[in-house]
């Protein structure tokens, strides 16, 4: 005997046709109006995209070869023909910085990205297994934030060897402490939801609760960290880069242009003063977007 | 008719953490102490108390989703208390739970296809059996097909608890333990949803262990009642005698509270005094001689059993309930 299909159709049925278009998508949707509702985070956001901009027509906007040198015209100020001057090998720094762009976001984005993955897994499993799981990966955590974290890159660079490759591998190590203790905060709090025991009464297996159902609900402050990271690993490969463990010359890389041009600080200080200019706004730009981003995503803050 | 699911004096402590670092003290919240009662196929048990007296952790247990403290769960004449990992799994297959808020009990980030077919997924049913099944599950629960690629948040209450109950649905379990499947629904959508566990229950043979504090609910789906007082059970029975005739103090003071349907009958409200005691330092003897009307020095120092109290076997635990002897 098979049964009618349920004759009450429920009332809210209609309703539910009416948001059709919006989907799953209303969190990003809400976000982003809030993002260039607040000044700020517009103002971060424009700095980025100005960023990616730069970073992928570089060809087109360089005025000049970054690694020509031309011991004539070195230190020169900034002219017409060389808007930011030149520094002590006589290469144009504007050219320099716009193709440092495209190094720096490489940088950003690789550094974070290899703290995202490793913090994230470990993160994950702590908060998610706790007890001894959560003791091990969290204690080894605690000791890689006891070290200041340039010094902790540093040392790093020094076992790897330098070259802005490890440079970059160094940053992302040592980013990893950040995302795993923000993961696991909210891991701990996504797992005691009941479509989480819902999934465990389905018998649904710990790989798949933990990576289908936990973590896709813990995205929002995955992706404030990362935005804050990338500002943040940009910085430190440039203080790694001015140290001279990162990129090696000629790469015209921010912090190594900072670098070669100290020795003149005296006489051209547009040598040093353009790099950490550009340094500061990308800098600025993502923890501006990613503060706003923070807020954005705040459930509590829903009107 | 034997009985589907058996537990036996189960009982769940949970460790309360202490303040102090070096303390050794340990306390225990006493959720579910000690119950014992069998569900037969094809009936609805339910399952009724105030809140915090433990039916959800009850329930729990019973699945297995909470490690009981001590006491035994049987799941078809199988002892299942000491199933772990693949067994346990498998397990699943055959009972369920539904939820009783269904704003939390869905993922937020998958859509009412992917939440409804994951149970089948992870069971490895293959995909056009999956499909079919879905179409079909949807359509029992009065959804329709178009409703599939949606997500969660776009549904009301209502809708919500019927993806939640085609999710449980989904593998054909047996026995669907509900923990208050409407107590978060309006009322007008409860009656909905009560008449559709009613038909799913017919046409997909199920058992239902139905965990509510509304007693009306309780009593117009119910085979069998059993109330809950303070991790205890109380009574348990036929539900049209106990609605009727309730044997324990503490079942009479629920059931006073129900309103009448019929002004003119006159009816005695009993009223409890005070609160429920702490679960965590329970009173000594019968547990409920704190508030009961009836209670004498015997309740204090003795903790009665569950006695036979009528010919169709109601039980109560209660001293004063006179035993019905067998002939």
């Amino acid at each position: 005997m098979a049964i009618q299909p349920n004759p009450v159709t429920d009332p809210g049925i209609d309703a539910v046709d009416k948001n059709v278009q919006i989907k799953g998508q209303r969190l990003w949707v809400d976000a982003l109006t809030r993002i260039i509702k607040s000044k700020t985070s517009l103002i971060g956001l424009c700095i980025i995209l100005l960023l990616i901009i730069t970073a992928i027509f570089a060809p087109i906007i360089a005025t000049h070869s970054t690694t020509d040198q031309s011991i004539v015209n070195r230190y020169q100020p900034p002219s017409s023909e060389h808007i930011l001057g030149t520094d002590e090998l006589g290469r144009d720094i504007f050219s320099r910085i716009v193709y440092g762009t495209r190094i720096s976001i490489q940088i950003g984005v690789i550094s974070v990205g290899i703290s995202l993955v490793i913090g994230v897994l470990l993160g994950g499993l702590a908060g998610y297994f706790g007890r001894w799981v959560d003791q091990i990966i969290m204690r080894i955590i605690d000791i890689m934030m006891a070290f200041p974290s340039i010094l902790l890159a540093i040392a790093l660079v020094a076992v790897l060897g330098k070259s802005l490759t490890n440079a970059m591998i160094a940053v992302g190590l040592v980013g990893i402490p950040q995302f795993a203790r923000i993961v696991r905060a909210t891991v701990l709090s996504v797992k005691e939801t009941e479509y989480i025991e819902a999934a465990r009464s389905i018998g649904a297996k710990h790989r798949r609760i933990l990576f289908q159902h936990v973590l896709p609900n813990s995205l929002a402050p995955i992706i404030v960290q990362a935005t804050l990271g990338i500002g943040t690993a940009i910085l430190d490969a440039a203080g790694l880069s001015f140290l001279g463990l990162g990129a090696q010359p000629p790469t015209p890389e921010w912090g190594a242009m900072l670098s070669d041009g100290r020795a003149a600080l005296q006489t051209a200080p547009w040598v040093v003063a353009f790099p950490g200019l550009a340094i500061f706004l990308v800098v600025l730009g993502f923890n501006l977007f990613g503060d706003g981003l923070r807020d954005a995503l705040d459930p509590r803050l829903k009107r | 008719m034997s009985a589907l699911l058996e537990v036996k004096d189960i009982k769940k402590h949970f460790p309360i953490k202490n303040d102090a670092v070096f303390s050794r003290e340990k306390r225990v919240l006493k959720a579910v102490d000690g119950i014992s009662f069998s569900v037969k196929k094809g009936e609805t048990l339910g399952l009724v108390g105030e809140s915090g007296c433990g039916k959800s952790t009850a329930g729990r247990v019973m699945l297995k989703l909470l490690e009981p403290t001590s006491g035994e769960i049987y799941f078809k004449g199988e002892n299942i208390t000491n199933f772990r990992g693949e067994k346990l799994r498998k397990l699943r297959r055959e009972m369920q739970l539904i939820f009783q808020d269904p704003y939390a009990s869905l993922n937020p980030r998958k859509s009412i296809e992917k939440i409804i077919s994951e149970p089948m997924k992870i069971f490895n049913i293959p995909r056009e059996e999956r499909e079919k099944r879905l179409d079909y599950l949807l359509e029992v629960v009065g959804l329709s097909a178009y409703h599939k690629q949606r997500y969660p948040h776009e549904f009301s209450g209502g809708q919500r608890q019927r993806i939640g109950i085609a999710r449980s649905l989904a593998l054909d379990p047996e026995l669907v333990i509900c923990d208050e499947p409407v107590s978060a629904l309006d009322v007008s959508i409860q009656a909905q949803v009560i008449n559709l566990m009613e038909d799913l229950q017919a046409e997909f043979d199920l058992t239902y262990v139905f965990i509510a504090h509304d007693l009306s609910v309780v009593h117009h789906i119910s085979d069998r009642v059993a109330v809950m007082y303070l991790g205890e059970l109380v009574e348990i029975g036929d539900a049209q005698e106990v609605y009727r005739d309730p044997k324990h103090p503490y079942t009479q003071a629920l059931l006073s509270a129900v309103p009448q349907v019929n002004p003119n009958e006159e009816k005695q409200r009993i009223i409890l005094k005070g609160d429920l005691p702490s679960p965590q330092n329970p009173p000594s003897g019968c547990k409920f001689h704190t508030r009961c009307p009836f209670a004498e020095e015997i309740c204090r120092t003795s903790k009665p059993s569950l006695r036979k109290a009528s010919e169709n076997g109601v039980m109560a635990a209660c001293h004063f309930v006179k035993e019905v002897v067998e002939a």
